[in-house]
């Protein structure tokens, strides 16, 4: 099965062997800081975790993709994602790596990791963190796995598998509660103290996670011989609609509270976000960016007319993408950081050596993805050639 | 039998591999010079013993270390009672290096030898080499 | 296999107590064995009072300042997001952010606090830290294991008091003044006050109140008589954030001599 990952046109070579490259500079990258340490990063005292931790974030929220076609398909035998299933866990699994991959990438001493299951501390939010990703990686590498071997035989998933499938489910979710718990609960960073932060981590990976999972199969359709349907298109369409209204929802409840109640220390982070505070103020244009595309995104997918068009739902969805990219994986940590405890403002901008490790890291995510996606799309295509009209699969 | 040629020329790349860091010892190897205690405060000492026999303190120093740390910052306890009923202050540099000043020619000399490389260098020092030489 | 209550608890016993053994195992010679220093056995709970009236020159600060940050090889760096700070000073609006308004005397809002760690009695660094590589100890002190941090810095977005520095960048170089008795740190590591918790189990004096002539006193909160509680019973004082619950155990007088401040403060 391991083979059909190594087949495929000049354009599939080149795709891979740029992000081969990209992902060796990230290395290489990596190799200096390791021995330099993190000051090689914009981070600092005050702002004391970055990007690589907010895109840590973001992808966790990716990483939920599987679970909003998983669910549809076992729990209510909705047999349109039949085919596309796979691909969601695939893309969990490319996420869970780049999530594992960011961790150790922020770790001042990274070979100490282990500590964290010699050392272990249940009042620990990351002990927990850290066993729920490890978890939810082996859950659907091998959902993944087996199932496509099957499926490469003709034959269902076996019997056996159920029970992992539907663990899944709720460990999808904990993923999202456990990681909006690292944040949620530290008195004194009042951006992340928050009851919200769960709901709302989950409403934006319910949004992003399809969403470029969408474009990812756009992209399969495309270029390959398997065709996803235009039926799981439209239903996962409407999925990102509406987990990006409740997401937008949750960020105008917060700018409520904030502004109503008037709290400076509920205000100040979003002051800092959106306007600047006395002249600070790296992050307004990125974040003013990610409002409008959110916005934008929102707008394309709301009437059926353009959520229908796939131009328009190209659009939107990279609109959407990019909107909880800047807004999770880098906003969200910076504000919780902003201002300092001693009500000080020390900005964050990211250095151009920490950027390359996160090329490098999103370079590898890529690898797994495309080596994933490939051998599905073979089995699939293989799948074709033998029935001519696959029967959807249920559990 | 066909191929046995070529099955010979692999076992014999095998072992060729597998001899390869005797093979290499035979012509760089170095005749090990044992750690040396002769440093001001061990000459100064009657009896010239460690704070327990040396023969115990080659077999387990590492782990003697690992747990002194681990009493003197977990456990509060920042005394080790010997059996002869000596009291050591527990502190890798004061004590162990204060009378194993020549880290080099002491720790360092048998670790190298050993091939092992503690990280506590990074932080610990032997106190007298750093004030004449600063760090290295 | 089914096993009865009894069989059950004795193997949750024995694993238990094998689990036990494993972690207290500690290596020691023939007959040898560990124990505290004379004197320092009874329980204390150690505590921190901050003088702010014997506070009055710049030399005041920088003399405590220079005493822990030297005593404990603190490496000097000029690049504000590199900074390691054990001690430090910043006014009373940024000491005590929740606690000020624009209508308070200038005396106070002009005078430079002494920032440190707080000893927190629930404190959050604990509480989030996966390795148990800082902890509190029985007599109060938040203590950190550089040999266990993993450096997920977790506790610097835990410390609501902007306590705790990161080794950005190797400290050794920064370390002007060796002083032979303590490691350094290296990169990659947390760090913070110790309260000399060093010192303080060998019965020595706490290196900042040794050099404060009396601006900071550090002593015994369950002794009725020592000075910290005898200043606690007869003064108002300031804990850092009390909202949020964590309980500090360092403690700023801030009476009317302070408030009322005469010509003396520094700007
Ligand atoms: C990250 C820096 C760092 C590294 C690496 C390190 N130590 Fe330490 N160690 C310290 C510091 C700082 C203290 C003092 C803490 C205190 O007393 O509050 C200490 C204390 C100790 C102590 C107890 C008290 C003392 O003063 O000696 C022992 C024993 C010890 N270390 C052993 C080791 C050993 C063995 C290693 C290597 C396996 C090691 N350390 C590596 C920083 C380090
Ligand atoms: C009071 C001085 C003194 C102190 C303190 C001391 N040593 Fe020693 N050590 C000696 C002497 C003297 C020897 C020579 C061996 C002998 O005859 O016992 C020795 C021998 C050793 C040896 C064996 C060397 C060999 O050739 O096999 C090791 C290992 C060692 N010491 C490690 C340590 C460590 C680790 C510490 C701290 C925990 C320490 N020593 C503290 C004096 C000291
Ligand atoms: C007689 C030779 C000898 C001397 C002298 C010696 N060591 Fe060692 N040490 C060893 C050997 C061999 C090992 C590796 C043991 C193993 O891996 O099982 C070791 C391991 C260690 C370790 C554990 C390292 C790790 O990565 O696991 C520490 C810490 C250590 N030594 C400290 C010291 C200190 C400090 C001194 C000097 C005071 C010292 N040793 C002197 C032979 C020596």
């Amino acid at each position: 099965m391991l083979a059909k990952a190594l087949t495929g046109g000049p354009r599939y070579y080149a795709w891979v062997a740029l992000l081969t490259l990209l992902a060796l500079a990230g290395a290489a990258t990596y190799t200096h800081q390791y021995h330099v340490g993190l000051g090689l990063t914009g981070m600092g005292r005050d702002v004391s975790w970055g990007i690589y931790i907010g895109q840590f974030t973001f992808l966790v929220g990716v990483a939920a993709s599987a679970v909003m076609l998983v669910i549809p398909f076992y729990l209510h035998d909705y047999k349109t994602f039949g085919k596309v299933v796979v691909f969601g866990e695939i893309l969990a699994v490319a996420s869970v790596t780049m999530c594992i991959l960011f961790i150790m990438a922020d770790m001042g001493m990274p070979r100490r990791v282990l500590n964290v299951m010699l050392h272990p501390r249940p009042n620990s939010i990351l002990f927990w963190d850290a066993t729920v990703l490890t978890g939810y990686f082996t859950l659907n590498l091998l959902i993944a796995s087996v199932s496509l071997y099957y499926q490469a035989r003709g034959d269902h998933h076996p019997k056996w598998l159920n029970p992992f499938i539907y663990l899944s489910i709720p460990w999808a979710i904990s993923i999202h509660t456990v990681t909006a718990f690292l944040y949620a609960g530290l008195p004194g960073r009042h951006y992340w103290l928050t009851a919200i932060m769960a709901p709302r981590f989950l409403a934006s990976a319910f949004a992003a996670g399809p969403a470029f999972l969408l474009l990812c199969l756009l992209m399969v359709q495309r270029f390959s011989r398997f065709d996803p349907g235009d039926k799981a298109i439209r239903t996962l369409a409407k999925i990102i609609t509406y987990a990006m209204v409740t997401n937008l929802f949750f960020l105008v409840l917060e700018v409520f509270t904030a502004f109503y109640s008037q709290i400076p220390g509920h205000m100040t982070p979003f002051a800092y976000l959106f306007a600047g505070i006395d002249g600070h103020n790296l992050l307004v244009p990125f974040m003013r960016l990610s409002v409008v595309l959110g916005v934008v995104s929102v707008v394309l997918l709301v009437p059926s007319r353009t959520r229908n068009n796939p131009t328009a739902l190209v659009v939107a969805c990279v609109c959407l993408f990019f909107s909880l990219m800047l807004e999770k994986g880098f906003g969200l940590i910076v504000a919780g950081f902003v201002p300092n405890p001693l009500e000080r403002v020390v900005e964050y901008w990211p250095t151009g050596p920490e950027l390359t490790i996160v090329a490098g890291i999103w370079s590898i995510g890529l690898l797994v993805l495309t080596l994933g996606f490939k051998i599905a799309i073979a089995v699939r295509e293989h799948e074709m050639a033998v029935q001519p009209q696959p029967q959807p699969q249920g559990a | 039998m066909q191929g046995t040629g070529k099955n010979l020329a692999a076992v014999a790349i095998f072992f060729l591999i597998i001899a390869s860091p005797h093979l290499i010892n035979l012509v760089y190897a170095k005749a090990w010079t044992g750690p040396t205690e002769d440093t001001p405060r061990i000459r100064a000492m009657a009896d010239k013993e460690c704070i327990e026999s040396e023969g115990w303190m080659r077999r387990n120093h590492m782990n003697l270390l690992l747990s002194w740390r681990d009493a003197a910052l977990r456990d509060t306890d920042r005394i080790y009672v010997n059996g002869r009923g000596e009291r050591y202050d527990i502190s890798l540099m004061r004590t162990c290096l204060g009378c194993h000043s020549n880290r080099e020619e002491f720790c360092d000399r048998c670790h190298e030898f050993a091939a092992v490389e503690p990280y506590c260098w990074q932080c610990h020092y032997a106190p007298e080499q750093v004030a004449k030489e600063g760090w290295r | 296999m089914t096993m009865d209550r009894r069989g059950f608890l004795k193997l949750a016993g024995f694993i238990g107590l094998a689990a036990g053994t494993a972690c207290a195992r500690r290596v020691a010679g023939p007959g040898s064995r560990y124990t505290t220093v004379d004197g320092a056995e009874d329980a204390k709970r150690w505590a921190m009072v901050i003088d702010m009236r014997r506070f009055n020159t710049a030399e005041d600060y920088q003399r405590v300042i220079d005493a822990c940050h030297k005593a404990h090889n603190v490496p000097h760096i000029d690049n504000v997001r590199h900074e390691v700070k054990w001690i430090w000073t910043d006014t009373f609006e940024h000491t005590f952010p929740d606690q000020t308004h624009t209508r308070l005397p200038e005396a106070l809002t002009e005078r430079p606090f002494l920032l440190l760690c707080n000893q927190c009695d629930n404190p959050p660094c604990t509480r989030v830290c996966p390795t148990d590589a800082t902890y509190r100890l029985a007599d109060g002190i938040v203590a950190q294991d550089y040999h266990r941090c993993i450096g997920c810095r977790f506790c610097m977005a835990g410390c609501p008091y902007g306590a705790r520095s990161f080794n950005w960048v190797d400290p050794r170089p920064h370390v002007d003044h060796v002083n032979p008795e303590f490691p350094t740190r290296n990169i990659g590591v947390v760090e913070k006050c110790n309260f000399c918790v060093d010192r303080l189990e060998r019965g020595l004096p706490v290196r900042c109140a040794a050099a404060s002539g009396g601006g900071i006193v550090v002593g015994d909160l369950n002794d009725p008589d020592s000075e910290v509680s005898r200043l606690l019973a007869r003064h108002y004082t300031l804990t850092r954030k009390p909202q949020l619950g964590a309980r500090p155990n360092v403690f700023y007088i801030v009476d009317e001599d302070v408030v009322r401040g005469e010509e003396e403060h520094v700007g």
